[in-house]
């Protein structure tokens, strides 16, 4: 009876972790690759039909959407470890008393809606707005001069909105890296700069590497920020996504894009953690 | 107890046709914390020798670690000097100094292997990659540490983690090795077995170390000469036995080892011996320095191992006291008797338990102890 009750055990542990993962994971994902397999239309309904036709089409009509998404949310998670990482160093190791204030200041803009957040650019971006509006007045830009419906205001937008997720985990790396750790290598010869070079960054690579993962994923997959601050010419992956989903109602293809576009993340997020596995990350910058 | 010639290990201290190796002159730290000047360092003024095994003693915040950071570089001085080999380095960083730091709580590279651990400070020194690697094949052969070149510092236990810092700091052979509670960590059977191989590195390498620690056995046994710090000041400066033996302070009587106090009126001064009055069958005569009158106050210490106990008065010239035992207590290989005064003091006594042990006294028995007036010292 107890070796029964003792094989049993670890399912037991893993049931309540297993029901989420079921619910909330594994069955919308096979919902919507059996979709994502189907043929039909809304009106006279889908059947399956093993219809690998979506991929196909998907990949043919959007691949420029899956690139520039791709390329967009490289863009914006390269701004936002330029930003970030100086702003997670400055309050771990400046902070002093008030860390925990910087950090609250920091998040405080989060705390107001995503949407929101970005029309807001869009009213401080718009081509005679707040911004651009008196520098035209007074000659300073030419009259066509515009951000909005330019790449830059949407990998702005997508850099902006997901800053928090690459500042934090940052922070958390840099924070717990023991200040003796510092005065030891400052003992052993090192100026400030080698100091940074040799401990202080590889110290830090797992946050910057968490805060990638957490900031590249999510950005790719955006669709606000293109529609709100972007144009016709820098639809990323996610409109079209929406779009087949709400407007077309193809859902079979929003389906298969949706998968391309999991697949193509995943594969990204495992050739990124092979070629910089932490552990070899702070082997070689030891040397 | 034969007497050995002592503070033999000073040998080299402070001769004066020699620099200093580590010299602090008059130094001052001092914290603002919360709106307040604290004074973690009051003066402190000391001279350590080259090649000199010396040790910082005192309790917890009285100023080691802060005296010891001063001299890595870590924190400036408020006020005062601090010289290397004779120069002065007082505005000098850290990574300027000749001399290398093992941390209390080791401070390892966490990221770094064994290897790069202790190659470290040769690499940002750019040192040939050869010599690199001959001296750090070198070192962790000394501190026993060959074969775990790739281990990374989790991966190890305290004592090794604790050699690792020691090899680390060593390979730079620098003139001097600051050494912050290194043992602290350990457990103590470990902490015996590396004061022991401490002490044999540094006859090996000949290097100045200076060794911070509030275990008084710990500098006893392992210093040539000790500075006892109390609040910010050094209170005493001498070799081992002289701080054992000779408290200059009641301060350092208290903090090391047991030894017992003494006080009363002079009654009679004899060249350079006090005769103190006390009970009236008593008889105390110490040693005492300097302008000492009838009337004064003085007090002494003693060590309980210096006591002898004895059920009737002892002749010759001794120092002797009248008292009532309070408390026995068996340890093993001596006995520990608390003796009280019939002034109100109480006296310990410490007596072997050797076969031709004549006095057994008991609770409640009225004893004589007796020291020779030379192991009993006036305290400043
Ligand atoms: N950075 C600091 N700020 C304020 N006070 C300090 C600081 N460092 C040490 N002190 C104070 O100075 C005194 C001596 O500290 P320390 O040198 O660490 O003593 P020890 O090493 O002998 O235990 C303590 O009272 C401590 O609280
Ligand atoms: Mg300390």
């Amino acid at each position: 009876m107890s070796r029964v009750r003792a094989a049993l055990t670890p399912y037991a542990l893993i049931f309540p972790g297993g029901v989420w993962l079921a619910i909330f994971f594994v069955v919308p994902t096979v919902v919507m690759l059996s979709l994502s397999l189907q043929s039909g239309n809304v009106a006279d309904g889908f059947v399956f039909t093993w219809n690998w036709q979506s991929y196909v089409d998907g990949l043919t009509n959007y691949h420029d959407q899956i690139i520039r998404s791709l390329v967009y949310g490289l863009a914006a998670t390269v701004i936002q470890i330029i930003i970030g990482f100086p702003v997670a160093y400055w309050i771990a190791f400046k902070g002093g008393r008030h860390k925990s204030i910087y950090l609250f200041l920091l998040l405080l803009p989060f705390l107001v809606s995503f949407v929101l957040r970005t029309i807001s650019w869009q009213f401080l971006l718009s081509d005679n707005g707040m911004l651009l509006g008196p520098l035209k007045n007074i000659g300073l830009l030419p009259d066509d001069f515009r951000i909005l419906a330019t790449p830059y205001a949407v990998i702005g937008g997508l850099a902006y909105n997901f800053l928090p997720f690459m500042v934090l985990p940052m922070y958390v790396a840099l924070e717990r890296i023991d200040p003796r750790v510092l005065e030891a290598a400052n003992d052993l010869y090192a100026g400030k700069f080698q100091t940074f070079l040799r401990v202080v960054l590889p110290l830090s690579l797992p946050g910057v590497f968490a805060g990638v993962l957490m900031t590249f994923v999510p950005a790719s997959s955006d669709y606000v920020n293109a529609s709100v601050l972007g144009g016709t010419s820098t639809t990323m992956i996610g409109n079209v996504i929406q779009n087949q989903y709400l407007v077309t109602q193809d859902y079979p293809t929003a389906s298969a894009l949706s998968f391309t576009l999991m697949a193509l993340l995943l594969l990204g997020i495992f050739a990124y953690a092979k070629a910089l596995g932490t552990e070899d990350v702070l082997e070689v910058a030891a040397r | 107890m034969t007497e050995i010639q002592a503070g033999t290990g000073a040998a080299g201290v402070a001769a004066s046709d020699q620099v200093p190796a580590i010299e602090l002159d008059e130094v001052v730290k001092e914290y603002v914390s919360h709106g307040e000047v604290v004074q973690a360092v009051k003066g402190v003024s000391l001279a350590i020798g080259e090649g000199e095994f010396f040790s910082l003693l005192g309790p917890s915040g009285c100023g080691k670690t802060t005296s010891m950071r001063m001299i890595a570089g870590f924190e400036e001085p408020t006020r005062g000097v601090v010289r290397l080999h004779g120069q002065d380095v007082t505005n000098v960083p850290p990574n300027k100094r000749d001399i290398n730091m093992v941390f209390q709580s080791y401070a390892l590279f966490p990221h770094m292997n064994v290897w790069d651990n202790v190659a470290f400070g040769l690499k940002r020194k750019k040192i040939p990659d050869g010599e690199i690697r001959q001296r750090v094949g070198e070192m962790l052969e000394i501190v026993d540490l060959v074969g775990r070149e790739k281990r990374r510092p989790r991966e190890m236990s305290g004592g090794q983690q604790q050699r690792v810092a020691l090899a680390r700091a060593l390979v730079n052979r620098p003139r001097a090795l600051l050494l912050d509670e290194p043992l602290g960590a350990l457990d103590l059977k470990l902490r015996q077995h590396m004061q022991i191989e401490l002490k044999r590195i540094q006859r090996e390498v000949g290097i100045t170390f200076v060794y911070v620690t509030h275990d008084q056995s710990e500098a006893l046994t392992m210093s040539d000469r000790i500075a006892v710090m109390n609040d910010g000041l050094v209170e005493q400066l001498a070799g081992p036995r002289e701080i054992y033996e000779r408290p200059a302070t009641k301060f350092v009587a208290g903090f090391i080892g047991t030894s017992n106090l003494l006080g009363g009126v002079v009654r009679a001064v004899n060249g350079a011996s006090a005769v103190l009055a006390l009970g009236p069958s008593d008889r105390v005569v110490v040693p005492v320095q300097g302008a000492v009158a009838e009337g004064d106050t003085v007090e002494l210490t003693v060590r309980p191992e210096k006591i002898t106990i004895s059920t009737e008065q002892p002749g010759g010239d001794l120092s002797m006291v009248e008292g009532t035992v309070s408390e026995v207590v068996y340890l093993g290989t001596y006995n520990s008797y608390a003796v009280a005064l019939a002034g109100g003091a109480e006296i310990t006594v410490f007596q072997q338990n050797a076969h031709d042990s004549t006095t057994t006294a008991e609770r409640g028995d009225t004893v004589w102890l007796s020291w020779q007036p030379q192991h009993s010292y006036a305290l400043q």
